[in-house]
């Protein structure tokens, strides 16, 4: 539906090609602001970011450090697994949270919680309560068995599979949310006759469900996996990278490689991210651009 | 329904509802704990903290009177992060609405020449990590010669913010009617008048979303302030948090007192926008 004000009432005499309507004008004062902003803080940046990192020998620099390769794999196993079991999670809630009861309701009010609430709080949060000595979830412990619990950020696979956890913690109720929509757009009369047909709760959620979910699910999950590339928090403020900067993930890897004054190392290292990346921006674009 | 009177008790609903039970309960004590144990903190004298109690034995406000009182070394500039805080949280909200609403307009109802191209740009920059960009814009705010200064903190996070706000905003106004504009040019408005008179009052509820998300993201943020601003009397409140953690003995009791202040202004205004903020951001974040 193509709008323009650019009436022709709006020119006396005939329109010439080469001059602007007065909307047209107005339309480039209107986004030159952004475009401003776009140039000054977006523009300029990557290109001085990529000139930064322009040198061979940063790569092989990055390829040399098991720093890098660590953290590498860690924002594999973060993606790969914590996206899945996350979003997993949240397709089984959307159908917990679909139920209609009134403590439900009152539930999906309280659970939205870790979303509202900023993450700095609630992951320091986290942190003390995993602390060996005087934390919570090791008090926990010790009443229960007697003996110590584990030194729970000092390993580094407990440490990571930690920072996921708060992770999943502080963005499932935002997917959950999500797929609820999804889920409740669906026709109730599907669900009615396969209740009639007489099919089980896995025939109904494989028959119906599923097909009008699958790509929303699909385009939440990617997405989902773009922007926890970009999680600096849950790692950092849980973690700090640590033990032995053996729990980095890229976005974090490239701040530690600024506090080091490495900066064309921690430019190269996002540079080393983007093959994975663009595709998947690539993607969403072309789903969300319609 | 249930009459009264009449029994419907069944070993069936029993059963659902004692598994929707076995769902319910461990969703609410995942969601509450890490929230529960930092209002714990909050109300504990230090000892009770420590010893891991679920609830203290002599619980007290004296937390939040130290917090308010400014009279710890870590929080002697209390007042002066929140407002920071408040500062450029509010001035996120209103640039990135200016910014955003005058593109999406310029956009969707002048149609101007590559406006789609900007859209384009728009959306991949909201779909490429903030993380990332924070090293090269850190550089960028140096070579500006803005470190340190709250403006490079302001127009970082507008850079983050429009590129969804314009998109948000342009997928809503796409949904006016065309006839408003052309009834307007019909009797003579200009196109600020249709900007100001029409455009806006009709776009408000988009509005007050975009304004709630672009307020909400700049006081959440944490990366961008911790590179940016360094000067304690310049620092926002979540990076005042983190710093308590550079002592070996962090006063964790307060560092939770004052993350309980600083997590309620967000959380009243998203419980408070709720209704414009599901509507207007999930259907705008993934459109299937």
């Amino acid at each position: 539906m193509a709008i323009t004000l650019s009436g022709d009432q709006a020119l006396p005499g005939p329109p010439l090609s080469s001059r602007l309507t007065p909307a047209q004008v107005w339309g480039i004062v209107l986004l030159a602001p952004y475009l401003l902003v776009f140039l000054a803080f977006v523009v300029y940046p990557v290109c001085y970011g990529l000139w930064l990192a322009r040198a061979p020998s940063n790569y092989v620099a990055l390829y040399n450090d098991p720093i890098f390769a660590r953290a590498a794999v860690n924002t594999l196993i973060f993606l790969v697994i914590g996206i899945n079991i996350k979003m997993l999670i949240a397709l089984f809630l959307s159908g917990f949270f679909a139920v209609q009861r009134t403590w439900i309701k009152w539930l999906s009010v309280i659970f939205i919680l870790p979303w509202a609430v900023p993450s700095i709080p609630t992951i320091l949060s986290v942190r003390f309560m995993l602390n060996p000595e005087w934390g919570m979830v090791n008090h926990f412990i010790f009443s229960l068995t007697g003996d110590d619990g584990p030194n729970w950020l000092n390993d580094p696979t407990v440490a990571l599979s930690m920072a996921i956890a708060v992770h999943i913690w502080k963005s499932l109720p935002f997917w959950t949310l999500i797929l609820i929509t999804g889920r409740l757009a669906i026709s109730h009369d599907l669900f009615e006759a396969a209740e009639v047909d007489g099919a089980s709760w896995w025939q109904k959620f494989r028959f119906i469900t599923w097909p009008s979910m699958q790509t929303l699910y699909i385009t939440c999950t990617l997405l989902s996996m773009i922007w926890t590339l970009g999680d600096f928090n849950s790692v950092y403020l849980l973690t700090g990278g640590g033990p032995a900067d053996l729990t980095h993930v890229l976005s974090t890897l490239g701040i530690r490689y600024l506090r080091l004054d490495q900066l064309s190392l921690a430019m190269a290292s996002i540079v080393c991210a983007m093959p994975f990346v663009l595709p998947l921006v690539y993607f969403m674009m072309k789903r969300l651009s319609r | 329904m249930k009459l009264p009177g009449v029994s419907e008790f069944s070993w069936r609903d029993v059963a659902t509802e004692a598994r929707l039970l076995l769902i319910g309960i461990p969703v609410f004590l995942w969601t509450m704990i890490p929230i529960y144990h930092m209002f714990l903190f909050a109300i504990s004298p230090k000892e009770d903290a420590f010893s891991g109690k679920l609830w203290p034995d002599h619980p007290t406000l004296h937390n939040f009177e130290i917090v308010f009182k400014q009279q710890h070394y870590f929080l002697r500039d209390f007042y002066v992060q929140f407002w920071n805080s408040v500062v450029i949280a509010a001035s996120v909200g209103a640039l990135t609405l200016f910014i955003a609403t005058a593109a999406a307009f310029s956009i969707s109802r002048l149609k101007v020449p590559g406006g789609r191209m900007v859209l384009n740009l728009a959306l991949f920059t909201y779909f490429i990590p903030a993380a990332f960009l924070a090293v090269p814009m850190y550089r960028t705010m140096g070579n500006y010669g803005l470190l340190n200064n709250h403006w490079s903190l302001i127009l970082a996070m507008v850079t983050i913010a429009s590129p969804y706000a314009i998109w948000v905003l342009k997928q809503a106004s796409d949904k006016l009617p065309v006839e408003l504009d052309e009834a307007a040019v019909m009797d003579g408005a200009t196109t600020l008048q249709i900007f100001r008179l029409v455009y806006l009052p009709l776009m408000m509820p988009s509005l007050v979303a975009i304004g709630t998300y672009a307020v909400l993201l700049a006081w959440n943020e944490y990366l961008y302030a911790f590179l940016l601003l360094s000067n304690d009397r310049e620092l926002t409140l979540p990076v005042a948090l983190g710093n308590f953690l550079a002592a070996d003995d962090s006063p964790w009791e307060l560092l939770m007192t004052t993350g309980f202040i600083y997590a309620l202004p967000p959380a009243a205004v998203y419980y408070a926008f709720r209704r414009y903020m599901v509507g207007g951001l999930t259907a705008g974040a993934v459109k299937s």
